[in-house]
């Protein structure tokens, strides 16, 4: 059943990536709504392939390396295609579905992970994680449409206005879909933090359990607020304010990186 | 049932020619209606706009002898002698005639290619003949057809999306980056042709804010006037170029109006508010050098030359695209053309079948000694009935033919076998 699901899940993926692809290079309007639909489809799939996986494994999807790619894919996707929904705007997808089909299938192939410790439970915890994955997903969007935006804003200083450019969304309106999903981030990711903390205090009596991640989840709020503040401001708006976006998403792969395999204690996957 | 089409175009015809027979909305309302007194067409639509003046309609006769005669019209309507005008003018008959139309709703036959006025001009000559009921099942089908042609060729290729002109490659240029431009503010340098050009297509994409700047105040004000604008005074570049997000310039100066200190100083005091640059003149308005600055894009009229000429490229690499649509809808449109000339062969046939029963019998009955009144409507009864079975039986293997050719050769077949005498 899993390998139904999988199967499906790519199929719609990478059908959708071909649907936006042919979208932003020839225009047809017909292909960005089929990239729409197939994309919608492959999010219901790869949900049955997650439930499947947890199942199997009898623990949830978070539990180890894979499942958290497979779950952070998802929500990027989600993500996504509730901001293409939000802001009518279908030529982002083709730059995103790559993202998310490297994603999926990095999770999909890879073996779980056996050494795992037994996985922690309550839905303080389930909400805590996966609103940290969401928000890394929104950050991770966020990096892209900012990467999306320089490249525009270069080809437009360097009058290379070929077929693409006509199609690609107005730079303005690239700048409100990053601080969109920068803000989907912001709100999950406190969310997400405070419900920790509520988890931790239910599960040791204590609040404040310290571990490294919180300093450089705590830089990673304050880093993306800081960008959200600048990017309404005109002197920062535009070429600046992406750029710190896609370093704030540098301090993102941090944390996810190095600092749950070396230095935290509590968090090894989100 | 025929289509018959006589106009001529800007191909056809030079621009001499050409507003010798062009058509005012009155006009065309006089033409359709008199044709239509005269017995030269039953239906009839009058099409005109600056580069075509075309009549359509559907003859009573064949459509060989009213294009004759529609010539002959065109020629006395607008006191054009006949001799100088048919060298300019075309006919199209029938599939020709369809086509030629759908190509004209899709603006493959433009002059400019693509251009997007000429779907309203034909949506607006259709009101103007509809209203006066001027038109008929077919000019209304037919005209319908090219309205939706035109919709598909614009919704499914690129044929219309790209500007074609640099007023409004100019302005797309600057929804790049602004995105809609309802609540942006444009600053226009001179008050030539060209700056109205632009104004005109910033009015059309509801801009908040137009200023004119010129140094001659007068030219400047009557600008301003003609667009809702406001004039700001030639030396306040300070306050002037804090305003806008979009700068046309067009003066005609040796030197460049803004140099790149000018700008920098612009834009540190704007707070590095992105600004689009169009300079229009020649010699160059801005400062190349000012190109370079933060959030600021400059384009001259080169640049957006180049940009009109790939985007003339781009869409005649989407003529072949625009061309299936065209005869997707051709074939549509003959295909309920050709159902409804088969049901029009077939009911004259019957009453032609009936018509010959009838004097068949009264003949061949006198000779036949002792049949009754009863017994002869017997016969006829089954005669009909014989009939009725022979028309049927062809006609509904015709109807469900899938070959469009072959159906109209075969309903063509049909009426010159059995109704040589008649016109349709």
């Amino acid at each position: 059943m899993n390998h139904l699901f999988f199967l499906l899940t790519l199929a719609a993926y990478v059908g959708s990536f071909a649907a936006y692809i042919g979208y932003l290079v020839a225009g047809h309007d017909w292909s960005g709504r089929l990239g729409s639909l197939l994309l919608s489809g492959g999010l219901v799939a790869h949900y049955f392939a997650l439930l499947e996986r947890a199942r199997g494994l009898h623990t949830v999807p978070y539990h180890d390396l894979s499942g958290s790619m497979s779950l952070f894919g998802w929500l990027l996707a989600l993500t996504y295609l509730s901001l293409e929904l939000f802001h009518r705007q279908r030529s982002v997808g083709a730059f995103v579905l790559p993202f998310v089909l490297a994603f999926f299938l990095f999770a999909q192939l890879s073996p779980p992970d056996r050494l795992a410790a037994p996985p922690a439970t309550g839905v303080a915890f389930a909400f805590h994680v996966t609103l940290s994955i969401l928000a890394y997903a929104a950050f991770g969007l966020s990096c892209v449409l900012s990467l999306i935006y320089l490249g525009e804003q270069r080809l437009l200083h360097e009058h290379r206005v070929g077929d693409v450019v006509w199609r690609l969304p107005s730079l303005d309106l690239l700048d409100r879909m990053s601080q969109s999903s920068v803000l989907v981030g912001l709100i999950s990711i406190a969310i997400g933090t405070a419900l920790g903390f509520v988890w931790v205090d239910r599960l040791t009596g204590n609040v404040w359990h310290y571990d490294p991640k919180y300093v450089v989840t705590l830089l990673v709020l304050v880093a993306y607020v800081f960008y959200l503040r600048l990017a309404r401001n005109p002197s920062w708006r535009g070429a600046r304010a992406s750029q710190l976006c896609i370093f704030n998403f540098a301090i993102v792969i941090f944390s996810f990186t190095v600092v749950n395999l070396f230095f935290s204690h509590a968090h090894r996957y989100f | 049932m025929e289509i018959v089409l006589v106009g001529l175009n800007h191909r056809s015809a030079p621009v001499e020619v050409r507003e010798k027979v062009s058509f005012t909305n009155d006009q065309a309302r006089q033409a359709a209606e008199e044709l239509r007194a005269r017995g030269i067409l039953h239906e009839t639509l009058v099409l005109s706009t600056c580069n075509r003046s075309e009549v359509y309609g559907v003859p009573p006769e064949t459509t060989r002898e009213s294009a004759a005669a529609l010539s002959n019209y065109l020629s006395s309507f607008h006191s054009v002698q006949l001799d100088l005008l048919s060298p300019s003018l075309y006919h199209h008959y029938d599939r020709y005639a369809v086509r030629h139309l759908f190509r004209v709703a899709s603006g493959l036959d433009s002059m400019m290619l693509g251009e997007a006025e000429i779907l309203g001009q034909v949506r607006e000559a259709y009101r103007i003949a509809y209203e006066q009921g001027a038109t008929g099942p077919v000019l209304n089908r037919l005209f319908q057809g090219a309205l939706e042609v035109g919709k598909r060729v614009r919704s499914e290729t690129e044929l219309g999306a790209r500007p074609m002109s640099v007023a409004s490659a100019g302005v797309k240029l600057a929804e790049r980056i602004f995105g809609k431009l309802q609540e942006r503010a444009a600053l226009v340098l001179g008050a030539g042709m060209i700056s109205e050009q632009v104004i005109s297509q910033l009015r059309d994409r509801n801009i908040a804010r137009l200023f004119v700047m010129n140094r001659s105040l007068e030219r400047a004000d009557n600008l301003a006037r003609q667009f809702a604008g406001k004039v700001i005074a030639w030396d306040d570049w300070e306050s002037a170029l804090t305003l806008p997000d979009v700068v046309v310039s067009s003066v005609s100066a040796e030197e460049p109006v803004l140099m790149r200190a000018h700008l920098e100083k612009a834009m540190a005091a704007r707070g590095n508010r992105p600004l689009f640059v169009m300079d229009l003149g020649v010699p160059r308005n801005i400062d190349p050098a000012a190109a370079s600055l933060y959030n600021f894009y400059l384009y001259n009229i080169d640049d957006l030359t180049q940009i009109v000429q790939q985007n003339r490229n781009s869409r005649e690499g989407e003529v072949p695209r625009a061309e299936l649509i065209v005869d997707e809808h051709v074939s549509k449109f003959l295909t309920w053309q050709a159902s409804l000339e088969l049901i029009s062969v077939v009911e004259t046939l019957r009453h032609k079948l009936k018509a010959d029963r009838a004097e068949f019998v009264r003949e061949r009955a006198e000779r036949v000694n002792g049949l009754t009144p009863e017994q002869r409507e017997q016969v006829e009864a089954l005669i009909d009935d014989l009939l009725e079975k022979m028309l049927l039986d062809p006609a509904r293997r015709l109807q469900g033919e899938k070959d469009l050719r072959r159906k109209i050769q075969q309903v063509e077949a049909i009426r010159e076998l059995f109704l040589p005498d008649r016109e349709h």
